[in-house]
């Protein structure tokens, strides 16, 4: 019990120190479990980095639950889980109990008329950014058009987007990636 | 009052499910599922809300689905949405951690996740598109959006920074055009 406390505790800190979404944890995640801790070598917090960013959900959440399960099974993954989440939830939720009745205020509506472009900016920004790294040749542009035309134009649903991209992906990069593979292992 | 718990726990374990790359990759789903067919927010509400998770600890999906649900059902909703949008992440990292260690580097893998993340570039693509529709009206509107994109790209301001300088701006906006005046309380 007494470590699964401190799991929670230091998965509580990040949580509550880490502005900016998810991405922003992973490093603060690995100072404290890799670096601080000493709980995780750091070649295997490569892997769980890999397995959070190609697994569904909030990277942030994923790279919690993997550490928490790898020191003590499920109960590490819950209580590391709760250690991330509990900190925004309590902020949000506080946030949520009073923003409705300041909304209407003009001083923040002016804030928000402010803001509200500058989130657009700051979601554009984050399509070039990982676009850098995630559409690098025609195949992959391919399928970054395709999928921009269905959900954005089409307003076709995400979901089947999603599935369909990972299968074109399958038929498009198998046989690049087979033989770079053959490559290295010769 | 239970029936909207358990949809809120279902709706947001849908969008855990199906957002890979984390964060905004997860607004067109958002958008289609929170938005269009339940109509539990506005989109203007959901840009505010990004905006209160960029500036508040931890991940954004996490941030809205704590709103969403607190605004729909309350504490116990907030709950349920958050519980629900973290629930893929452990199920799928501990049943699939060792599977996904032994084959992470197959061509099949490396494929597949060669689409997914071509896919999330599009996402956060079509998420500026919408969110622009919603939130860029007119020319100051625009400046704002480039004047950011500047930040970020050019003078590498942190994405939080930008948000309290927008906030800024739009006030000073509002009180040079006779805000001030027209409110002498403030």
């Amino acid at each position: 019990m007494g470590f699964l406390l401190e799991i929670f505790s230091a998965f509580f800190k990040i949580g509550a120190f880490t502005f900016g979404g998810g991405h922003a944890m992973v490093p603060l995640i690995q100072k404290e479990v890799v670096d601080e801790k000493g709980w995780i070598e750091a070649e295997d917090f490569i892997d769980i980095l890999a397995l959070a960013q190609t697994a569904p959900g909030p990277v942030a959440a994923n790279t919690s639950v993997f550490v928490g399960y790898k020191l003590v099974g499920v109960p590490g993954a819950v209580w590391a889980l709760l250690g991330t989440v509990l900190p925004s939830f309590m902020v949000i939720l506080a946030i949520a109990m009073y923003f409705t009745r300041i909304a209407d205020s003009l001083v923040i509506q002016a804030a928000f008329s402010g803001i509200r472009p500058a989130v657009v900016a700051l979601v554009a920004s984050a399509a070039i950014n990982i676009g850098k790294t995630a559409v690098r040749d025609l195949k992959g542009i391919t399928i970054c058009v395709l999928a921009f035309l269905a959900v954005a134009i089409i307003g076709v649903h995400p979901i089947p987007v999603i599935i369909g991209s990972g299968i074109l992906g399958y038929v498009l990069f198998k046989d690049e990636e087979a033989s770079r593979l053959n490559n290295r292992t010769e | 009052m239970t029936d909207i718990l358990f949809k809120l726990l279902f709706t947001f374990a849908k969008i855990g499910l199906f957002t890979f790359g984390g964060g905004y990759a997860m607004i067109p789903l958002i958008e289609k599922e929170i938005i269009q067919a339940n109509k539990w927010l506005s989109m203007n509400e959901f840009v505010d809300i990004i905006a209160i998770a960029e500036v508040t600890p931890g991940p954004i999906a996490v941030n809205a689905a704590t709103y969403v649900g607190y605004k729909m059902a309350g504490v116990w909703g907030a709950a349920f949405a958050t519980i629900g949008v973290i629930l893929p992440s452990f199920v799928v990292v501990i049943s699939l951690a060792s599977l996904f260690l032994r084959y992470k580097d197959t061509p099949s893998v490396k494929a597949i996740s060669k689409g997914l993340r071509a896919a999330v570039t599009a996402m956060i693509a079509s998420a500026a598109l919408s969110m622009a529709k919603a939130s860029v009206a007119d020319v100051r509107d625009i400046v704002i959006v480039g004047l950011v994109v500047l930040g970020i790209f050019k003078m590498k301001i942190h994405p939080i920074i930008c948000i309290f300088l927008a906030a800024a701006l739009g006030i000073a906006l509002w009180a040079l055009s006779g805000g001030m005046t027209l409110f002498p309380a403030l």
